[in-house]
């Protein structure tokens, strides 16, 4: 029996202040959107699986909440992961996972979306299905659970979650999930049933259904290959994009209590040239495509209006690539500086140009100025292909210190394939000369925050085929950078070993991690991508229950032919590709900003329907002639 | 420049909202009215808005009071339409004046909070009163909040019960709420044994020195 949402909220109002910071429990902010239930023929609920406070202001659920609600057929409410204690509490109180809008029981919904962009939020996934009382394997839901959905980064290998999810998105939501919204109607109106539901998603360019594909493994645990249990079952799966961006959202939710990055967020371009090979997102989210310089100003005021937010970050995966940033900047802060207003602009090039645009932006709520380098020696930038001289990098921080800013912070990565101690050594004796050139300039004042992460190797990057740095390595390269990067105005952060562990098993999981995600959740794990939440032992535990060696996903060298779990998912850039640029990355040569010159990743000829439907400038890839000696082979597109 | 009063009421969505981001609430419905708040001087400027008197977590309230501080002059009746505009759910405008520049700070001029706690556990009439009615027949209720002990018996200025409707029986209070001398109403629904969470409780006035 499912509760109504009367009971929920009558159950809701004893607890709520049993709880540390209730707020996050009740919605009601500002630009919620509220439908009459019985008004609308779908209702979808959004989750992000973690804390309120990290989810709300997740851009791409912001997306989805507003493109859906704008629907007259549909709405959207949302749903967060409860904290320990208030997950204690409901369970006491039989209050079942609810939406923050209409406290609505997830169970009575028609379909669920999860959000996931990184692996660690696996464990809370399955948690929320348990709560919300929806069996948590796909095989045991019948039509009458809701759908479950998951869309985000960490889907490009959706495999280890395969058990769990009834389809994936693959790429870019805004306009699949109308897709999906659609072939559910139908199926709904026809009431059929779910294997019809599933067959009919899958030929939704996009989407991904797990239980229509069956991997073979060799006695090793390689992969063989995975086998379509359905004729028309697309293989490769292609992931979704769009030709152009669509207008940004500007109906930001307003917490009622403070959140992380409780702001306005303007994505001004997606993808990214510069083809760092340690990158996810840089691969799979190509090609580049930008949106005009007015449409940001605009998206900009009409939210500010919406909402009355004193912050703005532009997001992008490289700001200073963005060709119309010469223009953008100029005319943001002169729309917007004056009123009280800060702006952010991350990742930014390191050089004087980058110091010049932030200059622009400067105001007095400024905090400090992030650089990252990522790798501290020619040997190792020309191997992960971000080349940036020291010589570069110091004039560049003795401009930023001479233009008033005290603290700056970069950004590294120990673990890089074939790093070396002095690898890790240069990066503290780079750290040191920083702090020496703020010296100069403005004396004691000067502050440097060195963030140090730890490399994973990801699917779909040149690094597939690396194995993790052993834990004994990772622990001596942090205790090398601890003991070094010391005194005063210098602080050292980094990651803790063992969630960047869980981070690699996952990341580069088959199928039959499934089983380990779902022991280790029964275990007790969840909340894992928080430090202290974080249980290896029922992580290990979850292993040896699933008779799976966890350095088998870790510390394992790939061969070049070796099939991987995420073969057929296809993000556009080629296997093939991401193998010669590995072979480069071994060799040491740097590939070039592909913005320049093509460097054939694949996405060109995948896409290419796409870009003839959108000419002009939004897209960056450069125009390539075509050949003339062969015949043009036409793209698998429909 | 100009000082505008502004009395309204927090409702249910703001209900677990905290003083600081009560500020923050405000702030930003400000700027969403484009009314030219004035902000503080100085490197980390502020915009200039007092609350008289914060209310507990989980209070709702039918009458509260903020300051705003405006750079121009300019009338009520421009005021207002816009302000009510940009409200975010859970604010809702009661009365708006303009105040003297000069007058005291909004906080020293509160000297008592009445509250409604309408009880959601069941007790009889009857027993309520008589735990009242001891409550206040003690010269001295000492109590301990954040590791500190305090007397909570002169807070106390007015306490009993109130039939409600559906059945609901609730408590009515008259708390001191001077500077240093506040009292909480889940404290008194405390001191009479009765459980503060199992409460809806409501601030139905605030009580200023010229009052």
């Amino acid at each position: 029996m499912v509760l109504s949402s009367f009971e929920i909220k009558e159950r809701l109002e004893r607890i709520l202040l049993r709880v540390q910071k209730p707020g996050r429990y009740v919605g009601g902010e500002l630009n919620q959107v509220e439908k009459p239930w019985d008004s609308v023929y779908t209702h979808i609920g959004l989750i992000f699986p973690d804390l309120y406070d990290l989810g709300l202001s997740n851009l791409g659920l912001t997306i989805l909440y507003e493109t859906l609600n704008n629907r007259a057929d549909v709405l959207a409410e949302r749903a967060y992961s409860p904290w320990l204690d208030m997950e204690e509490m409901m369970r006491q109180a039989e209050i079942p996972l609810y939406t923050l809008e209409s406290k609505h029981a997830l169970a009575d919904f028609d379909m669920i979306g999860f959000s996931l962009p990184y692996e660690t939020l696996y464990t809370n996934t399955l948690n929320l299905l348990d709560l919300a009382q929806i069996p948590i394997f796909s095989n045991q839901r019948s039509s009458q659970h809701p759908l479950i959905i998951a869309g985000g980064h960490a889907c490009y290998n959706p495999e280890p979650m395969s058990a769990f999810i009834d389809a994936f998105v693959i790429g870019e939501g805004e306009e699949v999930i109308h897709d999906i919204v659609d072939a559910y109607q139908i199926w709904k109106k026809m009431g059929s049933t779910r294997p019809e539901l599933l067959k009919s998603l899958s030929q939704i360019w996009g989407v991904y259904v797990p239980s229509l594909y069956s991997p073979r493994y060799q006695p090793d645990g390689k992969m063989i290959g995975i086998d379509k249990l359905l004729d028309q079952a697309p293989y490769p799966i292609r992931k979704r994009i769009l030709g152009k961006l669509p207008p940004p959202p500007t109906h930001f939710l307003v917490p009622t209590i403070d959140v992380v990055q409780n702001r306005i967020s303007v994505e001004i371009m997606r993808g990214c040239t510069r083809g760092c090979r340690f990158c996810h997102a840089g691969m799979i989210t190509r090609p580049v495509r930008e949106r005009s310089t007015k449409e940001i100003v605009d998206a900009i005021q009409e939210s500010l209006d919406n909402t009355g937010f004193e912050e703005i970050a532009l997001l992008s995966l490289s700001s200073s690539d963005y060709s119309q940033i010469l223009e953008l900047i100029p005319e943001v802060s002169r729309r917007f500086a004056g009123q009280h207003v800060s702006i952010s602009l991350p990742s930014l090039r390191i050089d004087s140009f980058s110091v010049d645009l932030m200059e622009q932006l400067k105001n007095n709520r400024q905090g400090g100025f992030t650089l990252a380098p990522e790798a501290a020696t020619e040997r190792m930038r020309n191997i992960i292909n971000k080349p940036i001289s020291t010589q570069q990098l110091l004039e560049t921080v003795r401009a930023i210190y001479s233009r008033d800013w005290q603290t700056i912070k970069l950004y590294f990565m120990i673990g890089h394939p074939s790093e070396t101690l002095e690898d890790v050594y240069a990066i503290a004796d780079l750290c040191k000369a920083v702090i020496v050139e703020g010296r100069k300039v403005i004396g004691k004042r000067a502050n440097l925050h060195v963030g140090v992460s730890t490399f994973v190797p990801k699917p779909h990057t040149p690094f597939q085929w690396v194995a993790c740095d052993r834990m004994d390595q990772i622990k001596a390269k942090q205790q090398l950078l601890k003991k070094e990067l010391t005194g005063p105005g210098m602080k050292y952060n980094w990651t803790d070993p063992e969630e960047t562990l869980l981070e690699a098993w996952l990341s580069r999981g088959d199928r039959r991690m499934g089983e380990v995600i779902y022991r280790a959740w029964q275990l007790g794990a969840k909340f894992d991508a928080w430090q202290d939440q974080y249980h290896l032992s029922a992580w290990q535990e979850g292993f040896r229950m699933a008779g799976l060696d966890p350095d088998f996903y870790t510390y394992r060298q790939r061969f070049l032919d070796e099939i991987f779990p995420w073969d057929h998912i296809s993000p556009g850039v080629r296997k093939s590709y991401l193998a010669k640029e590995y072979q480069r990355s071994m060799a040491g040569t740097l590939q070039p900003d592909c913005r320049e010159q093509c460097c054939a990743c694949g996405v060109l000829p995948d896409y290419a329907a796409l870009r003839r439907q959108y000419p002009g400038k939004g897209w960056k890839c450069p125009d390539v002639s075509p050949r003339r000696t062969q015949p043009r082979v036409l793209s698998p597109e429909s | 420049m100009e000082r505008l009063r502004i009395q309204y009421a927090k409702t249910e969505p703001l209900r677990y909202t905290g003083n600081l981001d009560m500020q923050k609430a405000w702030e930003r419905t400000l700027r969403r009215s484009h009314l030219p708040m004035a902000y503080s001087q100085g490197f980390h400027p502020q915009p200039r808005l007092v609350q008289a008197c914060p209310l507990p977590l989980g209070v709702i309230s039918v009458t509260e009071l903020v300051d705003v501080w405006l750079d121009e002059d300019i009338s009520l009746d421009i005021i207002e339409p816009a302000l009510i505009k940009a409200l975010p759910p859970g604010i809702e405008i009661i009365q708006l004046s303009l105040t003297g520049l000069q007058e005291a700070a909004l906080p020293t001029q509160v000297i008592a909070s009445d509250y409604l706690a309408i009880l959601l556990e069941s007790i009889s009439a009857c027993e309520l009163e008589n735990r009242i009615q001891r409550l206040l027949e003690m010269s001295q209720i000492p109590r301990e909040r954040h590791g500190k002990t305090y007397d909570l018996r002169p807070l106390v200025e007015q306490l009993m019960s109130i039939p409600e409707k559906d059945g609901y029986i609730a408590v009515f209070m008259r708390l001191s709420a001077r500077e240093g001398a506040t009292g909480r109403p889940e404290e008194v629904l405390a001191a009479l044994n009765l459980d503060p969470m199992a409460a809806r409780i409501q601030r139905t006035s605030l009580i200023l020195k010229n009052n």
